[in-house]
């Protein structure tokens, strides 16, 4: 039974950090029509960003709540105006172009991005772990488990939570919704497709850096991060259907619990069961377990 | 082993300073040695690994060509030529390196390539070099399979395989007697981690027959997360876990697996940490199991060449030198070594690529990590002492001390000539002499 537990709990600490990262790509997707490639460097960026502001923050000795608070400020206030200024400065001036065309701007935008990081925080490993040690340990199942891998459980849950409600029950949420269904509609229902896509797209860069963030004091930031994670992400939104909150959360769950069992059970798999859960999905439902049938305009 | 290792020091020392004396006549002075360096200046194992490398060689070069080193190196560049380094970033992937060392051969004319620290890097360049008839120096690269499974005439290694960190540790173990009933291991998935995991299980079911192998991980290169990994080993609570994780993969193992416990209840061994003992300071686990792949750094023993690179480089860069700085070291002084014999016996003119080959072929010279002698693979492969210890924070200094340290000679790590590693280990390690 606690082997079991361990599993779960390891995949859900797992699937917590995953699931913001493939809710803000599936979000873009959703309402953009982009594939974004770069989103693996918005992560980064979160991350380096949480880096910097922890490390500002301990040495004026401050304590590791303040570098908690203050990393995820800056990240939420420069992630927001990042998404912004690309939208606006560079990705409208695709629109109506191919697909195709929007998804190698992204990908210039990822090498771009790749560099801008070098150019910051140079090519050294950077680690700020003093949020980490914020929560404590806990016993679970007989081991040890460190509070803050915990704590990002509910907080990736929260956030998930929100961005359903803030979908579903909201004004704007609908506005939203209506620009992902149809959006000749809503332009024709006077809905400002431009402010939704701006704000859309923004939105998708704060999750992607808000998840680097979270993770950020546990890891080791060097340069590489942003194509690993960017890889997993696209397996968790195929697995749920492209543009799906509900997706995206399934996505990331069925990896991180895939993932942990294989490492418990059958470590040469780690990799490839994700990637057969992927097949498997494409092979019988191509759409993704969460995407809605569309009906065909003739 | 000491004494014999001191007695083939100064027999080495004695001849290459021999060889620098019997040169009939001195290069022109407008002769430059165009030397190409490669080492990783980017990626992930830039700061553990290419970055000290990069520094090591601009320090020893520099300290060359100003006649600067100690005895038997003091002669100015590669006699009397000198050394113009060319530097490339080895990051990017084997296809690209085997395109960058074409271009060093056959745009940038240098005479000798020179670096390499990635495993992958290694056998995907030594080809390329053997094709083009150019002398090629590893100076890094853990996997024993460069020589084991193919012959160069044109490539050598200036450093010991990971057979001898691995041996080491098993050595080092069983001297100080530590239980190992049962072993887990985690290893990245690629050609280091693989040969090292392989090295070192084979060498624990040598002097610990029972021992039970239990979690056997190879998370991929750069995973950076490893909490469930971690879950694994605590839940499996081998008496030892064992890991060759370098750089900063290694440094998020040890920031996530210390507040979970694992250092606790396993026993922690290490076969290359040394290079993240300065960055995680105190998070480092007291009583850590570590080699540094030589003599290396903080491990190193007291002789006038290690003083000289020690300091030199400590003062150049504001921290002590680590393995890949020592590494880089003991190869420049190898091939200036090589290049002043092969010179010896054309007149003193600057030697051509194959009288270079011979020269390095089986030749032995000090270093600061001790003596290297290229024994294996026809005198084409070094083997060299290594020293292991454990860690202890030292909060007055700050920072991780070692002690504990314990030497063992080239020979009782490393197998003989005409030998494959893992066979050798699995042959229970005959030949091998440790007093």
């Amino acid at each position: 039974m606690n082997f079991f537990l361990t599993i779960v709990l390891d995949g859900l600490i797992q699937a917590s950090w995953l699931f913001i990262v493939a809710l803000g790509l599936t979000l873009v997707f959703g309402v953009l029509k982009i594939l974004n490639i770069a989103h693996g460097s918005f992560y980064a960026l979160g991350a380096y960003i949480a880096a910097s502001a922890v490390t500002m923050v301990a040495a004026r000795g401050l304590p590791p709540g303040v570098g908690f608070v203050a990393m995820l400020v800056s990240v939420a206030l420069i992630a927001s105006a990042v998404g912004l200024l690309l939208e606006r400065g560079l990705l409208k001036m695709f629109y109506g172009r191919d697909e195709v065309v929007l998804l190698l701007v992204t990908y210039a935008v990822f090498l771009i991005f790749e560099d801008v990081t070098k150019l910051i925080w140079g090519v050294n490993p950077i680690y700020a772990t003093q949020p980490y040690e914020l929560f404590g340990n806990l016993e679970f199942a007989g081991l040890y488990y460190v509070g803050y891998d915990l704590v990002l459980i509910p907080i990736s849950a929260l956030i998930g939570f929100a961005i359903w409600f803030g979908l579903n029950r909201t004004v704007v949420g609908k506005i939203v919704l209506a620009v992902i269904h149809n959006e000749e509609m809503s332009v024709s229902m006077g809905v400002r497709v431009n402010r939704v896509y701006a704000i859309a797209f923004a939105f998708g860069v704060l999750l992607a850096a808000l998840a680097g963030a979270l993770t950020a004091p546990k890891i080791s930031m060097q340069p590489g991060l942003s194509s690993d994670v960017i890889i997993l992400s696209f397996a968790i939104v195929v697995i749920g259907g492209l543009g799906s909150v509900e997706g995206a959360a399934v996505g990331a769950i069925l990896v991180g619990l895939a993932r942990a069992a294989s490492v418990h059970l059958m470590p040469q798999a780690e990799l490839f069961v994700i990637y057969l859960i992927m097949a498997a999905v494409l092979m019988f439902r191509p759409e993704g377990l969460f995407k809605r049938e569309t009906a065909r305009r003739i | 082993m000491d004494r014999s290792w001191r007695d083939n020091r100064a027999v080495a020392a004695a001849s290459v300073a021999a060889i620098s004396f019997t040169l009939a006549a001195p290069a022109s002075a407008q002769e430059i040695f165009k030397l190409g360096v490669v080492t990783f200046l980017s990626g992930p194992a830039a700061d553990s690994f290419g970055v000290p490398a990069r520094n090591g060689a601009q320090f020893v070069i520099d300290q060359l060509n100003k006649g600067a080193a100690p005895s038997p190196y003091e002669k100015v560049g590669f006699g009397g030529m000198k050394v113009e380094p060319v530097i490339i970033d080895e990051n990017g992937g084997a296809t690209k390196q085997v395109q960058e060392l074409r271009n060093l051969y056959q745009r940038d004319n240098v005479d000798v390539v020179l670096g390499y620290i990635g495993s992958g890097d290694c056998l995907a360049v030594a080809p390329i070099a053997e094709e083009l008839k150019k002398m090629l120096v590893l100076m890094d690269c853990g996997t024993p399979r460069i020589f084991e499974e193919s012959k160069y005439n044109y490539v050598f290694r200036t450093a010991a395989h990971a057979t001898m960190d691995n041996v080491g540790l098993i050595r080092y173990m069983k001297a100080k007697n530590i239980k190992m009933e049962s072993l887990s291991a985690i290893n990245q998935d690629y050609a280091w981690g693989q040969d090292s995991r392989a090295d070192f299980v084979a060498a624990a079911q040598q002097l610990y027959p029972n021992v039970k192998v239990q979690t056997d991980l190879l998370p991929k290169f750069g995973a950076g997360q490893y909490g469930t990994e971690i879950s694994a080993l605590v839940g499996a609570g081998s008496d030892v876990v064992y890991s060759s994780l370098w750089g900063g993969d290694l440094q998020a193992f040890i920031l996530q697996s210390a507040p979970r416990g694992l250092p606790k209840r396993s026993q922690l061994v290490f076969s290359a940490a040394d290079h993240v003992l300065p960055p995680l300071g105190d998070k480092m686990p007291d009583g850590t199991i570590i080699g540094a792949r030589g003599s290396y750094g903080l491990m190193s023993q007291k002789s006038p060449l290690n003083d000289w690179l020690f300091k030199g480089y400590e003062a150049a860069n504001g921290v002590y030198p680590v393995q890949a700085a020592y590494r880089m070291t003991q190869a420049i002084l190898g091939l200036k070594a090589a290049v002043e014999k092969a010179m010896s016996k054309n007149g003193g003119k600057k030697p051509s690529t194959d009288e270079l080959v011979a020269a390095m072929t089986g030749l032995e010279w000090p270093s600061p990590g001790g003596l290297i002698q290229m024994k294996l693979a026809d005198g084409h492969q070094a083997i060299q002492p290594i020293a292991i210890s454990r860690t202890k924070y030292n909060p007055d200094l700050k920072r991780v001390d070692l002690v504990d340290i314990q030497y063992f000679a080239a020979e009782c790590v490393n197998p003989p000539p005409g030998v494959k590693s893992l066979d050798w280990i699995k042959g229970g390690m005959q030949g091998a002499k440790c007093n």
